[in-house]
């Protein structure tokens, strides 16, 4: 295996055994990029590892995780016009973060060139919704290449870069998840001689740059006319693959890109089908000379893709304007327009049309559903410790609202902790909304620290002003826990510190307490004045990320062995609060009843020795664990 | 058709490594391999995969439904989500038996099931079962050399030889408590 610094610095080419985050972030290393930005979140974070992975002194173009995405975007942005090739990348609901200023991006004279790269994520393996990103790029004139392996995550970043550079447009690169994360052997460049400089060579000269009445015309038709050119060089691209039925000339067309495309060739070469495959490189512009003549020499086309019905509506739309008699099929059910496309779900939506050629794949044979295992806070987690002192705390009827990150999982049973949820930075403004005209039922709203940074302050500013009578509860970890502790801003690691206290009062917050999350009375009672306190109040719950101290204390001392707890058996009364109520993963509770500590898990923290109500968990001798 | 192999296990059990040392094995035994791991909430205690197919046409990264030649688990709870959601007729489930369990368990909500329970329900499938543990293992993340090393004893798949399966853990390992994970390999593969 590479090594990421390897991956990152080696002078000549190579090839390697490598994920698409990496195989795209040597390519960023190729193509001679300058600067790069990005927001942590699944599944586009390991480009960022990689890019770290080479140390800061031998890296020829800076590197940083911003505090949110739009700051992400703007930094490239401006780097750009600078005459740097740049490139940020997000997660897919990144992407509604950085919008504001990325539809702006299609008018500006992008001199040093930009590449926007997305990581969509169709079946929401790590996200909240699966949002389709396809359609950003007709709103915002800019055009999208959909890489479908690492291989092709590499060749697409390369040649983005390279257009749009000589074009000085914004181009997207959206993967999905299982691009980004796919492994492959790529064929890797060298990198190139000698790098650009940092010459600052902005110019209003190339612009106009700033869009006012008098100007968004004539800008918005230079973005029209880039577009177009895009497309007619995608028309003749050697990207878009043509993958030819094996039983010779074929009636019978599919059109598709990425992943999904090489779904329907595999499903395609098992069926024996007399199918060709079109694979587009580009979705936006559509490479139309190309299709039509695609269209014109198959008598029936499928349109295959993952989401939403953009490219049928599209083809659809091409092959009336045409006047092409070839027939388009495309998805039938709603549930075709969820999830993502497997070999198999592509064999079953291409039966729907052609029953002759194609067979859905039989059900699994039924079988009792195994438990579920679902994710859980990491033993010891301070979210824990805070979640079981507030919701001891609680009045009845209170409602409570949860935001992004680990503490999320709080919604599930046991704890039912923040119990709605829509996006990064929403928990204040949206209790807010709840606690209107509501004298009866308290609002208690969650938020990590990396969301307070990321979009929380101008929510906590409005109530602030408003007065508007919720407690917040700050989770403070030190960091960007979900996506695997990524700095967040203020911490120290970068820059200076910015102590959260400081930083609320400064805001106004007049009601502010500040507790170590595992001294759960001391919690409760802040919470239960906070609660009486009228109008916006906050309490920090502070313990640092345990999975992210341990691997570091693990790091420093490889053979350290933590300490632990036990149950004392003698005293156990069999409450059952640290399995079903505390529930840190390490309990385990066997058939007979009886209560113990899972060797392998327990990290020896004590959080829970103040949850048994016969103080039956004793702390184990020896060890060296917090 | 392309062999495929569905890992599993809890997430924080370190099936990557596992994933690691079967395509550096598969590489060197002359398979084109394409795999992937899932990624995201890898340390929260949930159910994770990996995926590795061998062979030139498998085109996409993920093992279809209903189409694992092996599912190897590190967990066994894990392998009966595994085998059930991936085995085909015919494979072989083989998994480091060992008990995570979840809080559907702990919580009475659910039965854990029994070692006879796994092996029956995945014979339904009509798929085989072998499951592996050694005594005295001092790290939990040794379990993976366990597993390799059962694997490569029962020969279930073309170039998982105990020599391509050893090296390729000694490299994937790059010397981290690699002659303890040695000894396991060794003795799980008996
Ligand atoms: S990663 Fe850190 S913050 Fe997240 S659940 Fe684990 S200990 Fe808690
Ligand atoms: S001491 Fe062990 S059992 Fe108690 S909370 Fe920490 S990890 Fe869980």
């Amino acid at each position: 295996m590479i090594s990421l610094k390897e991956l990152m610095t080696r002078r000549d080419a190579f090839t390697g055994l490598t994920m698409g985050n990496y195989a795209l972030a040597r390519a960023m290393a190729e193509a001679g990029l300058k600067v790069a930005t990005s927001y942590p979140g699944s599944p586009t974070p390991e480009i960022g590892a990689a890019l770290l992975g080479a140390p800061e002194e031998e890296r020829p173009y800076y590197f940083e995780f911003s505090t949110n995405e739009k700051v992400a975007l703007e930094k490239a942005a401006g780097a750009s016009l600078n005459g740097h090739l740049s490139a940020c990348f997000f997660k897919s609901v990144g992407l509604n973060v950085a919008a504001d200023s990325l539809i702006q991006l299609s008018m500006m004279e992008l001199i040093g060139g930009m590449v926007v790269i997305l990581g969509d994520d169709p079946g929401a393996n790590s996200s909240q919704n699966e949002q389709d990103n396809r359609h950003f790029a007709r709103m915002s004139y800019i055009p999208m290449l959909e890489p479908a392996t690492p291989r092709e995550a590499r060749g697409m970043f390369l040649e983005a870069a390279a257009v749009s550079r000589r074009l000085r447009m914004p181009v997207f690169l959206r993967l999905t998840t299982h691009v980004c994360h796919a492994r492959e052997r790529v064929d890797f460049g060298p990198l190139p001689d000698g790098a650009a400089g940092w010459e600052p060579g902005f110019d209003p000269k190339n612009g106009p740059y700033v869009p006012v009445a008098a100007t968004v015309f004539p800008l918005k038709e230079k973005a029209l006319r880039k577009q177009d050119e895009f497309g007619r060089l995608m028309d003749v691209s050697a990207m878009n693959r043509l993958f030819p039925a094996a039983s010779g000339p074929a009636r019978l067309g599919i059109v598709s890109a990425g992943l999904p495309a090489l779904c329907a060739v595999e499903a395609v070469a098992a069926a024996g089908a007399p199918a060709d495959v079109l694979k587009l490189a580009c979705t936006w512009p559509l490479p139309s000379e190309k299709l039509a003549d695609f269209l014109a020499s198959h008598e029936e086309v499928f349109v295959l893709e993952d989401l939403d019905r953009v490219l049928e509506t599209e083809i659809k739309a091409l092959a009336f304007d045409r006047g092409l008699k070839c027939r388009v099929h495309s998805r039938k059910e709603r549930s075709d327009l969820m999830g993502e496309m497997t070999p198999p779900r592509a064999a079953a939506m291409l039966a729907s049309a052609w029953p002759e050629h194609f067979k859905a794949p039989p059900p699994r044979p039924a079988a009792e559903e195994p438990a579920a295992r679902l994710p859980q806070l990491c033993p010891g987690c301070g979210h824990r410790s805070a979640f079981h002192a507030v919701k001891r705390a609680l009045p009845p009827g209170a409602i409570t609202v949860a935001d992004i990150g680990c503490h999320s999982m709080g919604f599930m049973p046991p704890y039912e902790m923040g119990t709605v949820l829509l996006s990064m930075g929403h928990s204040v403004s949206t209790g807010a909304g709840l606690a209107l005209g509501n004298s009866s039922r308290k609002v208690v709203s969650f938020l990590g620290d990396s969301t307070f940074f990321h979009a929380a302050m101008p929510g906590i500013v409005n109530a602030v002003v408003q007065d508007s009578d919720i407690t917040l509860v700050l989770l403070e970890n030190g960091t960007t826990a979900m996506t695997g502790h990524q700095p967040r801003a203020g911490t120290g690691e970068i820059g200076d510190k910015i102590p959260l206290p400081r930083l609320l009062e400064a805001m106004g917050v007049k009601f502010l307490r500040d507790v170590e999350a595992y001294k759960q009375a001391e919690l409760a009672a802040a919470l239960k004045e906070a609660m009486d306190h009228k109008g916006f109040a906050v309490v920090i719950a502070r313990h640092p990320c345990m999975l992210k101290f341990m691997r570091e204390a693990k790091a420093r001392n490889p053979g350290l062995k933590p300490s632990r707890v036990a149950v004392d058996q003698a005293k156990c009364a069999r409450h059952y609060t640290c399995v079903a109520e505390f529930a840190c993963p390490s309990f385990v509770k066997h058939d007979a009843g009886s209560v113990t500590v899972h060797p392998e898990l327990c990290i020896g923290d004590g959080s829970c020795v103040q949850t048994c109500p016969a103080a039956a968990i004793v702390r184990e001798k020896g060890g060296e664990g917090k | 058709m392309a062999f495929n192999v569905y890992i599993c296990g809890v997430g924080g059990q370190g099936i990557g490594v596992l994933a690691a040392a079967l395509s550096t094995a598969a590489e060197a035994a002359g398979h084109e391999v394409r795999g992937c791991d899932t990624h995201g909430l890898a340390q929260r205690h949930g159910s994770v995969s990996s995926h590795l197919r061998l062979g030139g046409d498998a085109l996409t990264p993920r093992v279809p439904e209903g189409q694992a030649d092996i599912v190897l688990a590190l967990e066994r709870l894990e392998g009966l989500r595994g085998a059930l959601y991936a085995l085909k007729p015919g494979g072989t489930l083989l998994y480091y038996d060992t008990v995570y369990q979840p809080v559907t368990v702990r919580t009475g909500l659910r039965a854990y099931p029994s070692a006879e329970k796994v092996e029956a329900q995945v014979a339904e499938l009509g798929g085989k079962t072998a499951r592996v543990s050694v005594e005295g293992i001092s790290d939990p993340r040794m379990q993976n050399a366990a597993l390799l090393g059962r694997l490569a004893a029962l020969g279930l798949a073309p170039g998982f030889t105990r020599e391509t399966l050893r090296s390729a853990l000694a490299d994937t390992l790059g010397g981290r408590a690699l002659e303890a994970n040695l000894a396991v390999f060794d003795k799980a593969a008996g």
